[in-house]
């Protein structure tokens, strides 16, 4: 079967990108100590995604994060000058958690006018800085500007609030996102606010959940039980290919074609999609997001479905051609268990029909979802098992390559460099 | 027993004790431990009045609907979580899912 998309002209899109076409090893996804290597050259020195702008909609508004990776919690706040800073979430006196509800382990959000620890009563402003030590007197040559929470590196992209835990970052945070990524500026991320978030704990190496939707190879096969067998049959006999990826750094993008199922015969579709106007690819009907920038769509696809930008390390922005985008996030918590994170983000519905079809789209991505995260699992223990180290890839499979390229190269250079 | 739903969708009523949840995780798990005849007796009644279902909604603006419309809202929104397990899986839960786990966190409301 010739290709249904032109390849590059090396002959595939692995080649194209200067990638070994050899089987590839899972041995990163499997060890404790790979995985500290990770910790250290990786996560401790990337731009990491932790939330967005909206979260934190006023000065005085926090939330809380829980960094396994980083063996650390932050808060990140929006002080009263607007602006937003992270702080590791430690009390310097003795140590307690500052910022927490019920249970210290669980994240939290709200609105204070400074954060006071529930051990000694030791407060703190917005900006960090230790406003007020209980018996002042009784302590031996304290100085309070010495004493404010310890900050992270903290910066906004585009509405999204990125941290850094790196002493001196070795990137500004658009130089690390690089051009391919802020291409993206000027996409209306902030109009987009109407939010379905997600949230799972998966027994599975982190690299495992990005593999698994950084490919649609398995889409035919994995998720035909999603469509009425007329639809289903069809799309295994075709296979899948995607007509565009791009690689640029240690960032990559995979766009697919559109499919304009309303146009589609009822019988290759669910009841529900047409009584909805609503599925997988979103919303039937378009929400005007006005003109976008050059970085969406960069492939030029027509028809477009969508682009799924995975920046590394653990953080993808997949934008729609229907008019939503939706975001996952990868955090370790241990070689072979992390946090899934995903975040469907909308324009607020301004009637109940619009609500519906996104209800409808929303729902519709937890099904899928839940096939996604099914295989991972299973996949780790015999990983783990050791008997079969490499594995073949094929040329749908490309960014899982470059994921694990990128990955022992970055633990590669930092090795012998002092923490 | 007062009514829940809006007069003009009195013939629910007896879904409406069961299905009127206003969160997806409640709706979810309504799902789980619901057997297909009564979700498909559900979905069956529900079909035809869907579209009007969603016009009587959308007399109101959609941040004031009065408490029992709210509660057709979330039928409708139970009737979308339902479709799945009666049109497509022919079982309350994901084929092919095993024992993963997705929990919603966030939502809009209503
Ligand atoms: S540990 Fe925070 S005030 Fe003592
Ligand atoms: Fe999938």
């Amino acid at each position: 079967m010739s290709p249904r998309y032109p390849k590059p002209p090396e002959g595939s899109w692995t080649e194209h990108f200067g990638l070994d076409t050899g089987p590839v090893s899972y041995a990163d996804s499997i060890s404790p100590s790979f995985y500290e290597r990770e910790r250290q050259a990786i996560f401790r020195r990337a731009w990491l995604n932790v939330g967005r702008v909206e979260q934190l909609p006023k000065a005085g508004s926090y939330f809380t994060k829980e960094l396994a990776v980083l063996n650390t919690s932050i808060v990140v706040v929006r002080g009263m000058d607007d602006e937003i800073r992270a702080f590791h979430n430690v009390c310097r006196h003795r140590g307690n958690k500052l910022v927490w509800n019920e249970s210290p382990d669980e994240e939290t959000q709200g609105f204070c006018r400074q954060f006071t620890c529930k051990y000694h009563a030791w407060r703190y402003g917005l900006d960090g800085s230790l406003t007020f030590i209980q018996q002042e007197d009784e302590f031996f040559d304290v100085d309070k500007s010495q004493l404010g929470l310890v900050s992270m590196h903290c910066e906004v992209w585009e509405g999204f609030v990125f941290v850094c835990a790196a002493r001196e970052p070795e990137w500004s945070l658009r130089e690390f996102l690089g051009p391919m990524i802020t291409a993206l500026e000027g996409y209306p991320f902030d109009r987009l606010t109407s939010r379905f978030g997600y949230r799972t704990e998966v027994r599975a190496n982190w690299k495992l959940f990005m593999d698994a939707f950084a490919e649609f190879y398995h889409a035919p096969v994995l998720h035909s039980k999603q469509s009425p067998d007329k639809y289903a049959v069809a799309a295994r006999e075709a296979g899948y290919e995607a007509p565009y990826y791009a690689v640029e750094g240690p960032h990559r993008l995979v766009s697919t074609s559109g499919v304009r199922f309303w146009e589609m015969d009822p019988g290759s579709l669910k009841p529900m999609e047409v009584m909805t106007r609503g599925g997988l690819f979103g919303p039937w009907d378009k929400a005007d997001l006005g003109e976008l920038p050059a970085g969406v769509n960069p492939g030029r696809c027509k028809p477009w479905g969508l682009d799924s930008f995975q920046l590394f390390p653990n953080f993808v922005i997949l934008i729609w051609g229907q008019g939503w985008y939706l975001t996952y996030h990868y955090w370790p918590t241990s070689y072979n268990t992390h946090v899934f994170e995903g975040n469907v983000y909308f324009l607020p519905a301004t009637n109940v029909r619009e609500r519906i079809a996104q209800e409808m789209s929303a729902v519709t991505f937890k099904e899928f979802a839940l096939q996604d995260a099914n295989t991972l699992e299973a996949t780790q223990l015999m990983l783990e098992s050791g008997y079969v180290e490499k594995f073949p890839l094929n040329d749908q499979e490309v960014l899982l390559r470059h994921l694990h390229k990128v990955v022992g190269d970055w633990v590669e250079q930092h090795a012998g460099v002092p923490a | 027993m007062s009514a829940l739903l809006p007069a003009e969708f009195a013939e629910f009523e007896e879904y409406a004790a069961h299905w009127c949840l206003p969160t997806e995780t409640e709706r979810f798990e309504r799902r789980m431990a619901s057997d297909m005849d009564e979700m498909g007796a559900f979905y069956a009644a529900f079909s035809a009045r869907l579209d009007e279902a969603i016009e009587f909604c959308d007399k109101y603006p959609l941040d004031e609907l009065p408490e029992d419309v709210q509660r057709l809202l979330q039928l409708i929104h139970s009737y979308v979580m339902v479709s799945m397990a009666v049109e497509i899986f022919h079982q309350p839960k994901v084929v092919d899912s095993a024992d993963a786990v997705l929990r919603r966190v966030k939502e809009p409301r209503p």
